[in-house]
């Protein structure tokens, strides 16, 4: 029953970390003027660069008696080592090997934060009842991209069928 | 529909228990454990679900809602030690998840019977952590 004391209370946890990176949104397939269509500005081939703001979400049944759904040393560790060293004063394009065949549009980059977290998440937190929901990502404080985590394997999904069904039409 | 209100306390905590040990009192609440308290500049959001009134076209009277949020949090809770003196934090650890969840407690009955549902609350910390919580 909601609200009697021995329940454990099901609670979010949001927490907002800072990186700042360079991208150039350019893609391979299209021609250099489409390419200037497309991404704009953003095509520059110097690239240019944002402060970004991640917030992540986190779910769980909450043990009253501790309060706590994870140790936030332990998750602010877990967030730099698994994604803010990688990012932060980063080349996006350069230095991540997801860009190499990728444009590193916000929409991508919060698909990729949200794989590699959830990926190591287990290893960090697997014994603990908190699950990695969502990753939030503002390119700037206009432009802002969500994914929930539990929507990833659908998206693998449909982005195999699209590589496999263009390998068709291309044979 | 959805609508939000938000308001502001500042209040004081130590995050530990005193069944613990130091060391397992720092593992779990880090900075937040320090013995002496220290303070927070609360922010809370309470967010309200109902249909407009086809008349007033209002789902609530938010002066009516301003009252609630004051009499249930912001008058027991500003400026105050939230250990020492607003109960149950005598005797559980007013970290965020739990002081989230009390303050659903407390608003969730002042709701009843009014054309706004409470849908959920969301108390910021800091402007880098908060907790939600929607009465699961």
């Amino acid at each position: 029953m909601p609200g009697s004391d021995q329940s454990r209370p099901e609670v979010r946890l949001g927490r907002r970390y800072r990186f700042s990176a360079s991208h150039r949104l350019h893609a391979e397939q299209l021609s250099a003027e489409r390419n200037r269509e497309v991404f704009g500005k953003c095509n520059n081939p110097f690239g240019h660069g944002h402060d970004y703001v991640m917030e992540i979400t986190l779910a769980g049944e909450l043990d009253p008696a501790a309060g706590r759904l994870v140790p936030l040393d332990m998750l602010d560790h877990f967030i730099r080592r698994v994604w803010l060293d990688q990012v932060d004063r980063r080349n996006l394009n350069l230095d991540l090997a997801e860009f190499a065949a990728l444009v590193p549009t916000t929409e991508n980059l919060a698909l990729v934060a949200a794989r590699r977290l959830a990926e190591a998440w287990p290893h960090w937190f697997g014994a603990r009842p908190a699950r990695l929901e969502k990753v939030r990502i503002w390119e700037t404080p206009r432009n802002i991209f969500e994914v929930f985590v539990s929507s990833l394997e659908t998206q693998e999904n449909s982005r195999n069928e699209i590589v496999i069904e263009s390998r068709r039409q291309g044979s | 529909m959805l609508l939000t209100r938000r308001i502001e306390f500042s209040a004081s905590h130590v995050c530990r228990r005193p069944d613990w040990s130091e060391a397992e009192n720092r593992a779990l609440y880090g900075e937040e454990a320090s013995p002496r308290g220290h303070g927070h500049n609360f922010v809370l959001e309470v967010t309200l679900e109902g249909e407009p009134d086809p008349v007033t076209g209002m789902v609530v009277d938010l002066k009516a809602v301003k009252t609630i949020l004051e009499q249930e949090v912001v008058e027991p809770m500003d400026h105050r030690h939230l250990n020492a003196e607003v109960p149950p934090f005598d005797r559980t650890v007013p970290t965020t998840e739990n002081l989230a969840v009390e303050i659903w407690r407390r608003l969730e009955p002042r709701f009843r019977g009014s054309p706004a549902r409470i849908h959920a609350v969301r108390l910021y910390e800091t402007e880098d952590l908060y907790v939600e919580y929607a009465g699961l």
